[in-house]
């Protein structure tokens, strides 16, 4: 017998009514891995007995590369990571460098990266949000945020040229200088996004009572479990501590912004779970969105400065080591970087959010619904290319 | 079959000499082959109209390219998947495999034996006919099954099972509702179901015994859902969980018939639930049903029943109401749906048909509660003008976004810029 099933037809037989588990691959290839995420599920029927994640499909030597190009040059690398939101990659990388060669850029550039920054994690969160709808089986909300993403990365592609992976941040500045009307655009588009999309989507999906049914009770993740895998970002504050490094430990002048650091509510169910991952999410569109409009003013106000002021001619960082944390959409982005004084870094190995989070999920996957096994994954919010790097 | 006889006999008078068998074959199988057809090219039109709701309520146009605003996409689409590949997997059971998509699709046709579109255009008035329709549309689950188990997948395999649970669930509750109806009316032809509510809008069975029938309606509606495995109860073909579900081992030819075959039932549900709930081939208003006859100098024109016209219009209301639902709510847990079912429509259902079969019993509410009269036309023209209401905000919604969008003068830097 030729089917997936011939090991049960044959205990049946055997010992009267019994069932065997069965192993299921999920990815590298499935609609629903966010990337190149392979999930082994062993599965009682619907039930997930046990689940291990496979990683490592999309590795392409990020760190070693790192060793081997000069500063600048690691930029790129860095933007690839974490392809989805590549503005908070570079942003941590040119900070870590900078805090090492102790390099103070102009308060006009600090905006600027603020500005962009916070832009990314809108554009970023509106992708993780519209995919796990997705998850869930909503199509619509997918592509009503996807197209206000697209308009960010208009934005974006104004300013430097790019869509995806900006080599936007340098070491000491940033590449281009706002081009002029940014503002204008930059508010036309945060306009439409208050008032429409972000309430569109809090009535049509997040208050959804089937989309509430469904993730309410699911994945609870306690502060405890939380903290001791170390998640860091949204799935921390979903589980209700309110950590954010732009609040606990500012870096580009984050201090003079006015925002709130957005936590699991857990208004329909335990703290912790699925939906308040995705609410953190959601909430912090939102606070972004404060946070940009600030930046605007402040760029209305301020003279315009040279953004390649301060960047060095040549990157040759003094010898020595640092550690360098920066609040990435996805949670804390480390980067550990070692100076030999030379033109390349000596070692570079990053603290990757994503490769954290990916770390409780055998934890919480343990005895769900294999649909929550979906909802759980897309609540971890992963980006294969900051895990494998 | 006899009225085709007369009239075929009526163009040529030959035919009456023809032997037996000959003339039941052509009297049954002429309209047989243009039903068929009428309903196998049906599909390419829902597809089209789905990918044209989905791309309006999505912001953007939807298929625009193949013909004047894409009409013609569905049709290269058809022509597409008939001629790929279709490609058989390792360790798949060849036999099983194909009948299994054919078996889906003998399913989903054969309940068009017996809808009416008019009093006398039924193929054949059996006197079990929703019977016959259950009975009959219940085959497509085995075809599911079979699809499942012999694709050698576990996805298939997963999606195949969700299917049975599923339908053999929701069968129960729907059927329950059948039931309500065939109460009232004391026969199980689709027939005497529709003629039952002739005289206008406020007799059709959703507006009598006022609260009771709109909320058989809505059960038998959801189960339908269910049953043709549409969104919000799509998990058989979970595409985020599944990827496909039951046919993720199918391309080309055998593909395009569980598309053909899901599209079909779609319409076949809605087509019952009209017959059932709204009155079948029956106008709202009864001047309606036929137009004409009209005399144009000494030539009559009609009359032309509308019949026809009427069940199809129904039946797409309700089609475009699963399409609307499709593209707006997730997806439910499995978990979930069975408990919509047993724990919720279950007992309602059961509930209905107690209460409506006392009251039928009753002689004074045999045809409905006193105050039909008075709450069905209110009741109607209440909903028509929500959703009336609703349309007219969306639009003027969309306009003045348009609007607010274009009221800063010029185009914005950015797209002067690109």
């Amino acid at each position: 017998m030729s089917s997936p099933a011939a090991g049960w037809a044959r205990d049946w037989d055997e010992d009267g009514l019994d069932t065997d588990e069965m192993v299921v691959n999920v990815g590298p290839q499935h609609p629903a891995t966010h990337g190149v995420l392979r999930l082994e599920l062993r599965t009682d029927g619907e039930i997930v007995r046990a689940a291990r994640p496979h990683i490592g499909y999309l590795h392409r030597c990020f760190e070693k590369h790192a060793e081997n190009v000069d500063y600048p040059g690691v930029m790129p690398y860095a933007d690839r990571m974490d392809y989805v939101a590549s503005m908070g990659n570079t942003l941590g990388f040119a900070l870590t460098v900078e805090r090492l060669m102790g390099i103070d850029p102009s308060p006009y550039v600090q905006t600027i990266r603020v500005l962009m920054a916070e832009l990314q994690r809108i554009a970023s969160h509106a992708v993780a949000v519209g995919t796990y709808t997705m998850d869930i089986g909503a199509f619509t909300p997918f592509l009503h945020l996807l197209r206000d993403r697209e308009k960010i990365l208009d934005l974006f592609e104004w300013t430097c040229g790019a869509r995806l992976l900006y080599n936007y941040n340098w070491v000491g500045g940033v590449s281009h200088d706002l081009p002029d009307g940014f503002i204008r655009a930059a508010r036309d588009f945060l306009r439409e996004f208050d008032s429409v999309t972000f309430p569109e989507l809090l009535d049509l999906v997040i208050h959804n009572r089937i989309f509430v049914k469904r993730l309410a009770n699911v994945g609870v993740c306690p502060p405890e479990l939380a903290i001791s895998y170390d998640l860091t970002g949204p799935n921390l504050r979903g589980s209700g501590l309110p950590r954010d490094l732009r609040k606990d430990a500012p870096y580009t002048s984050y201090q003079q912004y006015d925002f709130e650091v957005a936590v699991g509510a857990g208004q329909y169910g335990p703290v912790g779970s699925c939906y308040d991952r995705n609410w953190v999410r959601v909430v912090e569109m939102r606070e972004s969105s404060k946070i940009v409009h600030q930046a605007l003013d402040r760029l209305e106000t301020m003279e315009k400065a040279d953004v390649h002021e301060t960047v060095p001619k040549r990157v040759k960082p003094p010898k020595g080591e640092i550690y360098f944390r920066s609040e990435a959409p996805r949670g804390q982005l480390g980067f550990y970087l070692v100076s030999d004084g030379g033109i390349t870094p000596y070692r570079l190995k990053v603290k990757s959010p994503c490769f954290t989070a990916m770390s409780a999920f055998h934890r919480l996957a343990r005895g769900m619904m294999l649909a929550d096994v979906i909802a759980l994954v897309g609540s971890l919010d992963i980006v294969l290319g900051e895990i494998d790097r | 079959m006899e009225a085709t006889y007369a009239i075929l006999v009526r163009w040529f008078p030959a035919l009456a000499g023809w032997p037996t068998w000959a003339v039941v074959l052509l009297s049954a199988g002429l309209p047989a082959l243009v039903l068929f057809h009428f309903m196998a090219l049906m599909p390419l039109v829902y597809v089209y109209a789905e990918r044209k709701v989905s791309a309006f309520m999505q912001d953007r146009l939807g298929p625009m390219r193949v013909g004047p605003y894409g009409v013609l996409q569905t049709v290269a689409d058809a022509i597409k998947l008939l001629f790929k590949e279709a490609v058989f997997p390792r360790g798949v059971d060849r036999k099983l495999f194909v009948i299994a998509p054919l078996l889906v699709n003998v399913g989903a046709f054969l309940p068009f034996v017996v809808i009416p579109w008019g009093a006398r255009l039924q193929p054949a008035d059996l006197n079990v006919g929703i019977f016959y329709v259950s009975a009959i549309s219940a085959l497509s689950t085995v075809g599911l099954i079979m699809a499942g188990w012999a694709s050698n997948n576990k996805y298939a395999l997963f999606g195949a099972m969700r299917s049975a649970a599923q339908i053999v669930s929701y069968e129960i509750p729907s059927l329950l509702i059948i039931l309500v109806p065939v109460m009232i009316v004391g026969s199980l032809s689709l027939q005497d179901l529709v003629l039952a509510q002739q005289g206008g809008l406020s007799r059709w069975f959703l507006f009598r015994y006022f609260p009771l029938m709109p909320v058989a309606f809505v059960i038998f509606f959801v189960a339908a859902l269910a049953e043709t495995n549409r969104a919000p109860f799509d998990i058989p073909e979970a595409e985020s969980e599944l990827v496909a579900g039951f046919h993720t081992e199918y391309s080309g030819f055998f593909f395009s018939l569980f598309f053909l075959a899901e599209y079909t039932e779609m319409f076949v549900v809605s087509a019952v639930a009209s017959v059932l709930f709204l009155g079948g081939y029956l106008a709202p208003l009864p001047m309606l049903q036929q137009i004409g006859p009209i005399a144009l100098g000494s030539f009559q024109l009609g009359p032309i029943a509308l019949g026809w016209f009427w069940l199809w219009f129904k039946a797409w209301v309700l089609v475009f109401v699963m399409m609307w639902l499709r593209w707006t709510v997730p997806r439910a847990r499995v978990d979930q749906l069975m408990y919509i079912a047993w724990k919720v429509l279950l007992p309602i259902s059961l509930g209905l048909v107690l209460v409506v079969g006392a009251l039928v019993l009753r002689r004074s509410t045999a045809n409905g509660f006193s105050w039909d009269r008075w709450f069905g036309w209110p009741l109607t023209l209440l909903v028509v003008g929500f959703l009336f209401a609703v349309m007219v905000r969306a639009l003027l919604w969309n306009r003045s976004r348009g609007r607010e969008l274009g009221a800063s003068g010029s185009p914005s830097p950015v797209q002067v810029w690109r």
